[in-house]
């Protein structure tokens, strides 16, 4: 029962495939098959966000899918942010200006999350509490909520004042 | 923290998928978005020896309004609905309920479909359902069947599907006339699952008064429930605090909630009753906004 399976799918661009069984959960196969460990593991059952990838451009929680469900998706990790000459991501330069990490670890999962927000024009970015039930989805054990609240909203100025 | 070994099929077809099921009976288990059932398995709560993926079957997706019912194929995401244009002005109390399922990363990926035959208590899809005359429709060996949400849950996730059935749609009647409407949780944190939650909808006539109204509750018993009670005190009624505070002590014998760390069952009880309250003077200025 539960036989390996070979899984191509798109990430970052690129075709990618390896070998998993149908139980091995997304997060998993990106980190220990693919070796794109930016794809954090926290909680393991969809509470805490730090695995948090785009699928198809939606942002999701890779340890509550399997791998095999993936197949022929076009996923987007957190290695995927910068452009082709390092250049950081809107988000990503925008959290590391306003100091919105500290031990880092919740980090790749906020940025995937903000990223998809960025990309919906950032509504309703002014205000406060409904940009932080936006972000509620992510959980920062450092509590560093404050600064990434800040960056977000930079990330959307930038971001706006880049399209006009 | 990793599920028990399971094997996996991807059916392109609804028969295909219902083939599955009559031939793996107990030991298959249906998966559609996975939000509920991947932490069961992770937690070695379900170990089933096949998952039936539903994600690859074209007829069991697609959501579109045909008249006043609103359609949902079982695999249509929560945000698809969330993103339904003018949906807040259509129906608030569907529009704010879905807003309230988890957060943004759950709602791209778990399904109408999936949330209804999961029956979780503390859920918004199932009172969404008892609150807006739903039905759901079935399919199995013998053939398609129609379920109307009141027949549907049974009780702590279970409902009256049998086990050889999957649930393909989900069909909903929004409301019309001079309505108002709205949903209201209490969480402990930001898309937690509810403390209790309630639902209210308010239809007034020509001369002001409530003709029809709906009150579902979820967090406070082993399903979700219409609260009949609640109903009855405000058909009929001036709607205002006096209505709307007589209305919220008549869900007092339809609930049924335990306690639990996040709550006791007391505690529900108050804050199920303030909820109503709450959501029938908000459901209120909706319908004098509109007017």
């Amino acid at each position: 029962m539960g036989g390996e399976r070979e899984i191509t799918l798109r990430v970052n661009g690129r075709e990618l495939s390896g070998v998993a069984e149908p139980r091995m959960t997304l997060a998993d196969f990106l980190r220990d098959v693919l070796g794109l460990t930016g794809t954090h593991l926290g909680c393991e059952h969809g509470v805490c966000g730090a695995c948090t990838i785009l699928l198809d451009g939606r942002s999701v929680r890779s340890c509550l899918m399997f791998a095999v469900q993936a197949e022929g998706h076009e996923l987007v990790t957190v290695e995927g942010l910068e452009g082709p000459d390092g250049t950081l991501s809107p988000a990503q330069e925008a959290f590391s200006a306003n100091h919105a990490l500290q031990c880092g670890f919740c980090t790749p999962g906020f940025l995937m999350a903000v990223t998809e927000y960025l990309a919906e024009g950032a509504p309703d970015v002014d205000d406060e509490e409904a940009l932080r039930a936006r972000l509620s989805g992510n959980i920062c054990r450092c509590t560093g909520y404050q600064n990434i609240v800040k960056a977000v909203r930079a990330a959307a100025a930038d971001v706006r004042g880049g399209a006009a | 923290m990793k599920p028990a070994p399971f094997d996996y099929a991807a059916p392109r077809t609804l028969e295909e998928a219902v083939a599955l099921l009559a031939e793996h009976g107990d030991e298959a288990k249906v998966i559609a978005g996975g939000q509920s059932l991947v932490p069961l398995l992770a937690f070695r709560l379900a170990a089933p020896g096949l998952l039936v993926d539903l994600n690859r079957v074209p007829e069991l997706a697609g959501l579109r309004l045909e008249g006043d019912t609103l359609v949902a194929g079982a695999i249509t995401r929560h945000r698809d609905v969330e993103s339904l244009p003018g949906l807040t002005e259509r129906c608030a109390m569907l529009a704010d309920g879905v807003s309230v399922i988890g957060h943004v990363a759950i709602r791209n990926r778990g399904t109408v479909g999936g949330s209804v035959a999961h029956a979780d208590p503390a859920a918004e899809w199932p009172s969404l359902l008892l609150a807006l005359d739903g039905e759901v429709e079935a399919r199995g060996p013998a053939g398609t069947r129609t379920i109307a949400a009141a027949d549907l849950f049974e009780t702590y996730f279970t409902t009256t599907l049998r086990p050889d059935e999957i649930l393909t749609q989900v069909r909903l009647r929004l409301p019309n006339g001079r309505v108002g409407s709205a949903y209201l949780e209490l969480a402990r944190r930001h898309g937690d699952f509810a403390i209790a939650g309630a639902g209210a909808l308010l239809r007034l006539d020509g001369g002001g008064r409530i003709d029809d109204a709906r009150v579902v509750l979820i967090g406070v018993a082993d399903r979700a429930v219409r609260s009949n009670a609640a109903e009855g005190v405000l058909r009929g009624a001036e709607p205002g605090p006096e209505a709307f505070a007589e209305a919220a002590e008549a869900i007092d014998g339809e609930i049924d909630p335990v306690s639990d760390l996040h709550g006791s069952a007391e505690y529900r009880r108050i804050v199920a009753t303030v909820l109503v309250r709450r959501a029938l003077a908000r459901a209120l200025e909706r319908v004098r906004r509109e007017a």
